[in-house]
């Protein structure tokens, strides 16, 4: 087996010819269409959507290649050839971002269909990373693992990405279009929060459907999703979807940039929009979109249980290291004597979501030796080994703790979802990264963090949100203030079953005040928690005012 | 030429940035329209002059030289050592990532 060999039991989507040979054109089509634009043959105006249809941006210092990880799912192979790429072509690491996918900072034009081609090598293109279609679609880190999980998401994660992989109708759409889906009645996936969110489930048969969630949003006018159907049977569901975006591409408001998104015609039309995607999914001619049990059942074999053992659950190790990262880091399986293994990107004063090339080749060995191969990539910007033998655990720590990847943090305050900011991003109105490391500097005791328990702050560096700041128990948005940054700081929002948008809680705050302010706010936090109260909780509980009279008291 | 919003009179002097078209890098104007690395390479212009210096800056762009042109206002002899951006973002462009930036 050679270092590009996908492993055995390994469970991403296997490409066919079919596949490759498609890719392989896409890419002979783009070195063309670089060396047209090298050649000076092509302006920017006319190559710019060429390039960000095959994921490529050009940021503030340099472009970036947006790689798309199709619902966050890698295998070993995959994983370290991203490392290959970053070695090779870019300084070194990668950058996981919200969306389960990778991003490389420093990509030069010259080099980008090289790259690509190495991509293909492992069955990964960069394909919708950008453009007016229909993204990546995310989904559960914890897919076949965990015990909660009701329907296999990657089933339908996978049918959707290939109903929505060059959909002729929807390549133009009024605006970008995030779908995410659960198979869970756990929400992790942010479901309420996206364009469409979906919670696939059964009925008291047994059978899988799928209620529809729409209109959901963050960025400049963050919105909760709102309910289009409790129930679309297994077989509808690409008519089902076809119906929404039908509606959405015929009414979205393409003239303005900032009302383009389906959040906003969900919003404007309310009940009206359910209807009238009722009544175009009763037009559709059905049998066209039929979801066969056949077809099903064969996307679905990609992703069968690979073959665990029969084991029975078993006590730790005593070490109190080992402990206390096990039980940041490791979560229930359902297959008993295994377990889940989340791999934090956030070290202490590190970027989150960064990883080394060695890091990386680093994980996809040890998913090859525990974890049967398979990686994923969180919308948290964590990895994780779904699959590992609890045996397995005390060594797995230590490869990591090898690699610098043993971090005792998933879930704590230091658990940072930071956007690249202004750092790198050409639309950022201010700095997100350093703003996360100084708040890990400053809350760097795991033994404080572990006291605070489960806090979870979002950084983004502008208003388009993407790290995600309004779901966050404490919210950071960088602005632009006559030149300079300051930050705005909202409270109480979540990403999970009780979504709810952060509120505003007063003035911005400098960049060197904003991490004394997140300190207030958790003093204020332990000072009025009862016992087991998180943090969330606790501002449920007592509302804004005690956090706003600690942040805003005259000194 | 890419259609943006008209950008408001300059009231301080300015120079020249855009990325350079084959590495994506941040370069600057300098003089008689060859297109520098480092800042310290510009002559500022001033803000009746900036037409002119924009006239000279579109032409890497129509050379197929850099992408994205646009006009910096700076202090002359600022903070930089040299002529520096009013504005941090711009003072960002100059110095790279304020974070690690290579892998450790």
């Amino acid at each position: 087996m050679n270092a590009l060999t996908p492993p055995q039991y390994a469970r991403t989507y296997r490409y066919d010819e079919v596949d490759r040979e498609f890719l392989r054109e896409r890419i002979a089509e783009f070195r063309g269409q670089v060396e047209r634009r090298l050649a000076g043959e092509l302006t920017e105006d006319e190559f710019k959507p060429l390039r960000l249809m095959n994921g490529l941006y050009l940021q503030l210092h340099a472009y970036m290649l947006r790689v798309a990880i199709p619902y966050g799912l890698l295998n070993s192979a995959q994983l370290r050839q991203l490392g290959t790429i970053a070695r090779r072509w870019d300084r070194g690491f990668g950058h996981f971002t919200t969306r389960q996918n990778i991003q490389f900072n420093w990509t030069k034009l010259e080099d980008v269909p090289a790259m690509l081609e190495a991509l293909a090598e492992v069955d990964m293109h960069a394909i919708q990373t950008s453009g007016n279609c229909i993204r990546n679609t995310t989904t559960d880190e914890y897919a076949g693992a965990s015990p909660d999980e009701v329907v296999d998401p990657r089933v339908y994660a996978e049918i959707l990405r290939q109903w929505s992989t060059l959909h002729p109708e929807f390549t133009w759409l009024p605006r970008k279009f995030k779908i995410a889906i659960t198979g869970s009645p756990n929400d992790r996936v942010a479901a309420q929060v996206h364009d469409v969110g979906v919670l696939a489930k059964r009925d008291a048969r047994g059978e899988v459907g799928f209620e529809v969630h729409a209109g959901g949003g963050l960025g400049r006018t963050p919105i909760i999703a709102r309910k289009l159907r409790d129930w679309v049977p297994e077989s509808e569901f690409l008519a089902y979807m076809e119906a929404v975006l039908r509606v959405y591409n015929a009414l979205g408001q393409r003239e303005n940039i900032y009302k383009a998104r389906i959040k906003i015609l969900v919003r404007d039309l309310g009940d009206e929009f359910t209807q009238m995607v009722e009544r175009e999914y009763e037009r559709l001619p059905r049998d066209k979109y039929r979801l066969d049990p056949e077809v099903v059942a064969a996307i679905a074999a990609h992703f069968a249980p690979p073959p665990f053992a029969a084991l029975e659950d078993q006590a730790l190790p005593e070490d109190p290291e080992f402990r206390r990262w096990a039980a940041a880091s490791v979560r229930p399986h359902k297959q008993p004597g295994y377990a889940s293994v989340t791999i934090s990107l956030k070290p202490i004063g590190g970027i989150p979501g960064d990883a080394s090339a060695d890091q990386m080749e680093a994980v996809a060995d040890l998913a090859e030796r525990h974890s049967f191969g398979e990686i994923r990539v969180t919308h948290v910007q964590n990895l994780v080994l779904p699959h590992v033998r609890q045996e397995d655990l005390y060594t797995l720590w230590q490869g990591l703790r090898a690699a610098g990847l043993a971090t005792p943090n998933i879930g704590l305050i230091s658990d940072i979802i930071a956007c690249p900011g202004m750092d790198y991003c050409a639309l950022a109105t201010a700095r997100s990264i350093p703003i996360a490391q100084r708040i890990s500097e400053r809350f760097a005791s795991l033994d404080r963090q572990h006291d605070i328990g489960e806090c979870f702050i979002n950084i983004s560096g502008c208003i388009n949100a993407c790290g995600h700041h309004h779901v966050a128990h404490i919210g950071i948005l960088g602005v632009d203030k006559r030149g300079e940054e300051v930050y705005q700081v909202t409270l109480g929002g979540s990403a999970t079953n009780d979504a709810a948008i952060g509120e505003l809680i007063g003035p911005a705050f400098s960049y060197d005040a904003v991490v004394d302010a997140v300190e207030t706010l958790i003093t204020t936090y332990v000072a009025h928690r009862t016992p087991g109260e998180r943090f969330i909780d606790t501002y449920r509980r007592i509302g804004a005012t005690p956090f706003k009279d600690a942040l805003y008291a005259p000194a | 030429m890419s259609t943006k919003a008209k950008a408001r009179p300059a009231t301080a002097p300015v120079v020249f940035t855009a990325n350079r078209l084959r590495d994506g890098r941040v370069v600057w104007l300098g003089t008689e329209g060859a297109w520098r690395d480092r800042i310290t390479e510009t002559t500022p212009f001033t803000p009746e002059a900036s037409d002119q210096g924009l006239a000279l800056a579109q032409q890497g762009e129509r050379a197929q030289l850099v992408v994205g042109v646009y006009a910096v206002e700076v202090d002359p002899n600022g903070g930089l050592g040299g002529p520096t951006p009013l504005k941090f973002r711009e003072r960002l462009r100059v110095q790279g990532p304020s974070v690690a930036a290579e892998a450790a």
